[in-house]
């Protein structure tokens, strides 16, 4: 049996980050994050990896995409001000094919905001904070335990498809304290850096973005063995800068490809009595367990409501739910903001059917009886006749 | 001969350059694939890091590891290379504009944590890329697209700025004097901790043409004849030296770099539990 301890969603989400490998991480204070990084300082000297505290979030991010790319799995952990510093490093880790995890800790935003409450407003931007078209793949954990389990999945995502992953969280998943079993080696798969052996004594320039026959994420190469060039601009299979529409068209075409054509073993979700359903909630995150609270008093009432718990947020599970929304009358999205994901939502289920948002954007968790009071109207309507 | 040795390091397949004739950011590729050469270093060994910028191109023309990274973050990518492969020579190279303006910052933080980097400014006091705007070394009182009546602030001196925010070992040269940029450069890789090496180069094509010395033989005229050396410049006043480029090493002293203090507190890590909150 493994041991059950008491840990904080920001610690487990350090530990965890840990368990998969990382060992550089760069940062820079911001709440409500900083436990990751305090725990990262405290943890990684002593297993010989690096942390360092940065001048600021745009060096964080810069730092973590070099260490990526020197061969060091490589973490940063910020918040929603700090996460809008970091987008032009994210869009230059998406051009580069760098595996990066970015944590963000989301609070009440805009600007400043609500420094040490809870929201959920950068789903947006964990999607398009940065620009250009560009692929990239969000996760979104609810409990400490899914948060410890999740991070390192990141880690592997990232691995996989040689890309940043987005792992999002809130205050109130960051700072809470729940008892914890860490899952024993023989349950964690961990994906180690891809490296092309075949490159490894070359005297040749290594091609860094070379598609290769039955090869779906191109291999990074050993610095110190052999040499290659990365750049933010578009560029061929060598990695250098091209200018030429007919190359630019087709690398972001193969970008946006690497994880469109794999979102099925990308997405994550949980579903929660949907089978009978008749009306679904939406949540993630922290709000989620208000959700999750909310489906099993209104089962009690007799009511059919299920609930869908998207784990994975980009790419968005919406095959998913379009299968639900041929059995689904009604639907009710809960979430910390003004309706983020409840309008990616809209875009499966018709107005034929009944729509409800339970939004807050005041910094307190949404509570299950302000859900279960949507179910329960909602019901209500969907029942007159 | 020796020009023809050199070009092993170079990706002579990935030219013309995109910088105009003339221009001195070629001296300056030169010269620090001549101090790498001079030091017999692999070109799998070494990461030349970059931003954006004319200048920041050269990782594109270098044959070794390079990055061409964000414009500003150089520095801060080549931290977390430099951390991640402590055995790399990691190598940094960008405009003033690049280094001292938008990467301001990492700039000084580095400087501070005497990370052992070379960071080789190709500083010609104007954003050549962009079409000669004024930079944070542009001379008072100097044109630029963007300071069509003379540009009313003052500018960094790179030196002092180095110096002052912590680099180990700092110096400056100027494109007119080749050998002397070599020997700055190679010493600046040879340093443990942070370097820094302040090369003076021409962009006639703005920085030139706006302040009425179009041609780049007059420019590089004028470092040779402006420059002065740092033993002689002590014994000037500060109105005698303005105007002159004061060319030297300016500061090389043997202090910890931030590396082996990491491996010092990652010993102390080990048999510790650290402060816990």
């Amino acid at each position: 049996m493994s041991e059950r301890i008491l840990l904080q969603g920001n610690e487990a989400c350090a530990l965890g980050a840990i368990r998969a490998g990382c060992r550089f991480y760069a940062g820079y204070p911001i709440t409500p994050s900083s436990e990751i990084a305090e725990v990262m300082a405290r943890e990684l000297p002593k297993i010989g990896g690096v942390f360092i505290q940065m001048e600021d979030e745009l060096a964080s991010a810069a730092a973590i995409i070099g260490a990526s790319l020197a061969g060091v799995k490589a973490m940063t952990a910020t918040s929603g001000p700090g996460f809008s510093l970091m987008q032009e490093a994210i869009g230059y880790a998406c051009m580069a094919e760098t595996p990066v995890v970015f944590v963000d800790v989301q609070r009440g935003g805009p600007s400043t905001g609500l420094p040490t409450r809870p929201g959920q407003g950068d789903i947006m931007q964990a999607r398009w904070g940065t620009h250009g078209d560009h692929p990239i793949i969000t996760l979104y954990p609810s409990t400490v335990e899914e948060v410890y389990e999740l991070i390192i999945e990141a880690f592997n995502l990232a691995e996989e498809f040689r890309n940043p992953v987005i792992f999002l969280m809130d205050e109130v998943l960051g700072h809470i304290r729940e008892s914890v079993t860490l899952p024993p080696d023989e349950d964690i798969e961990i994906i180690s850096r891809k490296s092309d052996e075949e490159f490894e004594e070359a005297e040749e320039i290594f091609l860094p973005f070379e598609e290769r026959e039955n090869v779906e994420v191109i291999p990074l190469a050993k610095m110190g063995k052999t040499r290659f060039h990365v750049t933010g601009l578009v560029h061929d299979e060598s990695g250098f800068p091209v200018g030429t529409s007919n190359i630019a068209g087709k690398l972001l075409r193969r970008l946006e490809n690497k994880i469109r054509l794999h979102a099925d073993r990308i997405i994550k979700y949980e579903e929660f009595m949907v089978k009978d359903a008749e009306i679904l909630v939406i949540a993630y995150g922290s709000v989620a367990r208000s959700a999750l609270r909310a489906v099993k008093m209104a089962r009690l009432d007799d009511i059919p409501v299920g609930l869908f718990r998207p784990i994975t947020i980009w790419p968005f599970p919406f095959k998913r739910l379009k299968e639900l929304s041929k059995h689904i009358s009604g639907v009710v999205v809960a979430e910390m903001n003004l309706g983020q994901v409840a309008r990616e939502v809209s875009r499966v289920f018709k107005s034929r059917q009944h729509f409800e948002l339970v939004s807050r954007v005041d910094g307190e968790l949404i509570s299950p009886s302000e859900i279960l009071d949507a179910i329960t109207k909602m019901y209500a309507g969907m029942t007159e006749f | 001969m020796k020009t023809a040795k050199l070009i092993e390091y170079l990706r002579v397949d990935r030219m013309p350059t995109v910088w105009c004739p003339g221009c001195g950011n070629g001296i300056i590729m030169k010269a620090t694939v001549d101090a790498i050469d001079r030091l017999g270093l692999s070109k799998s060994e070494v990461a030349i890091v970059s931003g954006i910028g004319c200048s920041s191109r050269v990782t594109g023309y270098l044959d070794f590891n390079t990055l061409h990274t964000l414009h500003g973050r150089a520095i801060a990518f080549a931290t977390g290379v430099k951390l991640a492969r402590p055995d790399m020579t990691v190598i940094v190279m960008g405009g003033d504009g690049d280094m001292l303006a938008i990467g301001g910052n990492h700039f000084i933080h580095a400087c501070r944590r005497n990370l052992n980097l070379t960071v080789i400014v190709f500083n010609n006091s104007i954003y050549g890329m962009t079409g000669g705007q004024y930079s944070p070394t542009t001379p008072t009182y100097a044109m630029a697209s963007t300071a069509p009546y003379g540009s009313i602030e003052k500018p960094f001196d790179v030196v002092d700025l180095a110096t002052s925010s912590g680099a180990t070992y700092v110096a400056r040269s100027t494109v007119y004097h080749y050998e002397l940029t070599v020997k700055f450069i190679k010493a600046a890789i040879e340093h443990k901790g942070m370097a820094v090496v302040d090369v003076i180069t021409n962009c006639h094509t703005y920085f030139g043409r706006y302040n009425k010395i179009p041609d780049p033989s007059e420019m590089l005229e004028q470092f040779k004849e402006k420059s002065i050396p740092l033993s002689k410049a002590e014994e000037l006043s500060e109105n005698e030296l303005k105007d002159r480029i004061i060319i030297g090493e300016f500061r090389k002293v043997e202090s910890p770099d931030f590396q082996e203090l990491y491996k010092q507190l990652q010993e102390k890590a080990r048999g510790e539990d650290g402060y816990k909150a």
